[in-house]
């Protein structure tokens, strides 16, 4: 048997129960390889449950900086029993199987084309520690001791993380040490260190970060100026607003009284957590939620009202797999109709996607410049892959010399020297933006009454056809003006000339662009496209009209943001060719790259499915 | 109902301490039915405000859907005011008061936009005790729809279609007991004698303060078998006491009968005076709560101020956000700049 080699270019996949401490104990070996200075990308792939159930944590690694999932696994880190028999059926040939040798190995496990690694975690937990707690938790930092030695980690490494993680306990820190000490000293004396997949010190890493995208949404609403933070708790988005109270608290607190700058109030349902946030927002403060596809069909409703009575709204949906429940704890990006169209009648939102945690940062803190400009909800499409995940970013930055926009808002001095009557649904400049005006800034001027009913221009309710018609047509006008305030798209040129395209958005990114290369090296080129906002731009429909095919890679069954590009962009539907991948999981390079080279190559093309990892 | 306002004021309309006439506090032309208990309403909403000397446009007026929610047009043009969705006011409001702490809210809503769409919005405003008044406009029937049943409809009681209404009615003012309000009042859209100085004691109060105001509906819940027409609550309304509201740094005038009154100091200095029977201890939760239950069971519908705490903390307070309205800090006060950013990306490598 050959075993697979590898130095910095691999996939490894822990199998643990869950609510065993794995997480913890996994991040700290993921985290280890980032201060080597080797790019890493994992993925705590996890149930909707507290203990007992099986999780997964596949960790990418790669030098050649790709952070999307590759497909398939090199090692597998087997501690769960429940889950054996799939973690041994999912590795690759010639990889390698570590796992819990304390019980030997079910006979019909056995696979004579991977290494089997045993190590006796439970025997060795047994006779170190007495508590069931103990040994359940130091099994995990005793395994990761063990791929220390195995894979090549500096052990100076883990230690310093161990001391970062228990700062001030010094008793956990020496413990963990031991732990580490315990799994490292076993498979130095037992096998051949390190194996031929293994990691060596490199500087690849350069300034970057490594956090999850909740938490630098978190961090650009502090920085955007977010003060009215209403929520409901719902996986995956959680976090978001943990992530939020955790920095206001740090970086919101006045220095004389004490007292916060910012109010976090758990509402009793995702109604309430967006009612609040348009109550606020019309009262001037800048605020949003954050909230999942069941969140986001309970805000429908409300998401109408602020499109029709023109309130800035914020909110972030970090996206789960649907419909209804769906998978609660699993990846997708399939909330693309329900956000654009939300509510009934004729409503349509901005949108903004972004793909990696350095654009967290930055939309969530734009989303609220661009809500109160153009008066509309902005809604902010991440999903569960992105912000649960610790991601590499570039570094989150700050102009300190940017102004927040605060759109089109009527100062008591505005409306002291205004002579005509003032109509909050005039569209003075001729952009479908009218001047607002907050409550209690004017004792005569400015007063009007928001409604989700119709009205004039001033304002006042009427049924009259022609008015309601004319500000649905200035709302129309309104969402053509958004165009030149949402992010542009980005295009990824082909090395060589083609009339094949890509468009893909968000967690999709990485994949696609990693099986871009994958295409190019075996002759297949094509041009990309990242998208970064809803409504389109020309620079979108620029993209397809100059390509002949074009596929649109998305996570959801039914390829919504394609058919969402074919009604807005009204395009021949056949143009458009889609790759869809929706089981949960972020979708592989070797997923995306297959399927294209399918299509395009035809038969002469190696089978992209077929190569082997590392290579 | 008239489609004219008469623009003639009196040029000696009297003034009030912050020289606004009764003028100033006035709305758009009511286009609810005439003689709508919900008008009655609107006036006293407008008399309190003037009495009080509040500054028009210091005022936020939100509501939901519905007959009720129709009426914040109908009382001080000079507010901004928002016409939500139905049954969540309250949300709308919170986040409104969570933006501004220094403005005063008025939420007016309806049986159907409280008690049966917006029942759980209407329980967690009252449990995080919103620094609002809040306004139900209680007619026991939804009268956009025309007419059908609402969930305050008692049993028995026959609407101008003529079912008796089979089910259960929630009183609001039990529940808000319950839920925590740290003031709660009954009152009828036909006294207000007693419902101005419920309301003025209200828009003092610092917290959540409810006022559940029996309002009849003319065109389709005025019968005689109705428990929420005139007549009914014209003969069986009995009230806790009579009310005088003495707003702070005014003299206390009346002379009360020793013994048979309580006076309750709210935060703000102002001062309520009830003059009643004496069972009722309208600082006791437990104590309005049996009294609400007492008279339900005699069929008598009990009015006035039913429980007030004057020490109340509202929500600003329990969540210890700064005084100054959170909408008016500046751009220095809540971001932290590149500096600290620079420490935030240092820890997350």
């Amino acid at each position: 048997m050959k075993s697979i080699e590898a130095v910095n270019e691999f996939v490894i996949r822990f199998a643990n129960v869950n609510g065993t401490g794995s997480a913890s104990a996994n991040a700290m070996f993921a985290k280890s390889i980032f201060r080597m200075g080797i790019p890493v990308s994992p993925k705590n792939i996890f149930p909707s449950n507290i203990q007992g159930l099986p999780t997964w944590y596949e960790v990418r690694v790669s030098e050649k900086n790709y952070l999307g999932r590759r497909g398939g696994v090199d090692i597998a880190v087997a501690i769960n029993p429940q889950s054996m028999a799939q973690d041994i059926g999912d590795l690759n040939p010639g990889g390698f199987f570590i796992y819990d040798n304390t019980k030997a190995l079910d006979l019909r496990l056995h696979r004579d084309d991977v290494n089997l690694i045993g190590l006796p975690l439970t025997d060795i937990c047994r006779r170190e520690y007495s508590q069931a707690r103990q040994r359940q938790l130091f099994k995990n930092v005793i395994y990761v001791g063990a791929l220390a030695a195995l894979l090549d980690i500096d052990f100076a490494v883990l230690k310093d993380l161990v001391g970062a993680q228990f700062k001030g306990k010094d008793k956990l820190i020496a413990s963990n040490i031991h732990a580490l000490e315990l799994g490292y000293q076993y498979a130095q004396e037992k096998f051949s260190c390190p194996l031929s997949i293994h990691l060596e010190r490199r500087d690849l890493i350069g300034d970057r970060v490594m956090l999850e995208g909740n938490d630098a949404l978190a961090l650009g609403a502090v920085y955007g100026g977010a003060t009215v933070v209403p929520w409901y708790p719902l996986t995956p988005s959680t976090s978001v607003i943990e992530g939020f109270e955790k920095y206001a608290k740090r970086l919101r607190i006045d220095p004389g009284s004490g007292d916060r700058r910012f109010c976090v109030a758990q509402a009793e349902d995702e109604l309430a957590a967006i009612g609040m946030v348009i109550g606020a927002s019309w009262n001037g403060a800048r605020a949003f939620t954050a909230t999942s596809g069941p969140g986001l069909s309970l805000m429908a409703e409300f998401l109408g009202l602020a499109y029709f009575a023109e309130v800035p709204t914020v909110l972030f949906d970090i996206q789960r797999a649907g419909p209804s429940t769906g998978m609660p704890t699993r990846t997708q990006q399939s909330d693309i109709f329900a956000a654009a169209y939300a509510s009934h009648g004729d409503s349509k939102h901005v949108l903004l996607i972004p793909a990696d945690p350095k654009e967290c940062f930055e939309m969530a803190a734009d989303s609220f410049d661009i809500a109160e400009r153009l008066q509309t909800p902005v809604i902010l499409m991440s999903d569960l892959d992105l912000g649960m995940n610790d991601s590499l970013s570039a570094p989150l930055e700050w102009d300190d010399t940017r102004e927040y926009d605060r759109g089109k808002v009527l100062s008591a001095e505005d409306l002291e020297n205004m002579t005509e009557r003032y109509g909050r649904y005039l569209d003075v400049d001729g952009d479908g933006i009218c001047y607002r005006t907050l409550p209690g800034t004017h004792p005569e001027k400015g007063a009007f009454f928001t409604r989700g009913t119709s009205r004039n221009e001033y304002a006042v309710y009427t049924e009259f056809g022609d008015a309601y018609v004319k500000n649905m047509e200035r709302l129309n006008a309104k969402m053509e003006t958004a165009k030149r305030y949402v992010p542009a798209p980005v295009l990824y040129k082909a090395k060589k000339k083609t009339r094949d395209g890509v468009i893909f958005y968000g967690t999709s990114t990485d994949a696609s662009l990693e099986a871009l290369d994958l295409l190019a090296d075996e002759g297949l080129h094509l041009d990309a496209l990242r998208l970064r906002a809803f409504p389109f731009n020309k620079d979108v429909t620029d993209f397809i009209d100059n390509h002949d095919r074009v596929f649109v890679i998305e996570q959801n069954r039914d390829a919504q943001m394609r058919k969402l590009l074919i009604i807005e962009c009204d395009l021949n539907p056949k143009k458009l060719l889609s790759y869809i991948h929706y089981d949960g999981m972020p979708m592989t390079a070797l997923g995306v790259s297959g399927h294209i080279a399918e299509i395009l190559g035809k038969n002469n093309v190696t089978p992209l499915r077929k190569r082997k990892a590392g290579a | 109902m008239s489609y004219i306002r008469p623009s003639f004021r009196h040029p000696n309309a009297e003034a009030n301490t912050k020289g606004f006439t009764r003028q100033d506090y006035e709305g758009a032309l009511s286009t609810l039915c005439a003689g709508c208990g919900h008008d009655s309403v609107s006036s006293a909403i407008i008399q309190s405000c003037f009495e009080l000397g509040v500054e028009p446009h210091r005022v936020a007026k939100i509501s939901g859907i519905g007959c009720s929610s129709k009426t914040p047009t109908y009382f001080l043009g000079k507010s901004h005011g928002f016409n939500s969705v139905h049954g969540r006011m309250p949300s709308v409001a919170t986040g409104a008061s969570m933006a501004n702490r220094d403005l005063l809210y008025v939420g007016v809503s309806g049986d159907g936009d409280s008690a049966s769409i917006g029942l759980g919005q209407f329980g967690h405003i009252a449990r995080r005790n919103l620094n609002m008044s809040y306004i139900v406009e209680n007619n026991g029937c939804y009268g956009l729809t025309k007419g059908q049943d609402s969930a305050t409809t008692d049993i028995g009681s026959k609407s101008k279609k003529g079912e008796p209404n089979p089910y259960e009615p929630i009183d609001l003012c039990a529940l808000a007991l319950q839920l925590g309000a740290t003031f709660v009042a009954r009152s009828f859209s036909g006294d207000k004698e007693q419902l101005v100085p419920l309301i003025k004691a209200a828009m003092s109060h610092n917290g959540f303060a409810f006022i559940d105001v029996i309002s009849p509906c003319v065109t389709f819940n005025n019968t005689a078998a109705s428990s929420k027409g005139y007549e009914f609550a014209r003969d069986h309304m009995e009230a806790t006491g009579k009310i005088d509201f003495v707003p702070v740094r005014s003299e206390i005038t009346a002379n009360y009968p020793a013994g048979f009154s309580q006076e309750i100091t709210l935060h703000d200095g102002s001062v309520i005076h009830l003059y009643k029977d004496g069972k009722l201890d309208c600082t006791d939760r437990r104590s309005a709560l049996n009294a609400i239950s007492e008279y339900s069971e005699k069929g008598q519908v009990l009015t006035g101020l039913l429980y007030v705490d004057p020490d109340s903390r509202d929500f600003h307070n329990i969540q210890q956000t700064v005084r100054q309205p959170l909408n008016s800090l500046a751009e220095i006060e809540l971001c932290p700049g590149s500096r600290a950013l620079a420490a935030i990306n240092a820890s997350l490598r």
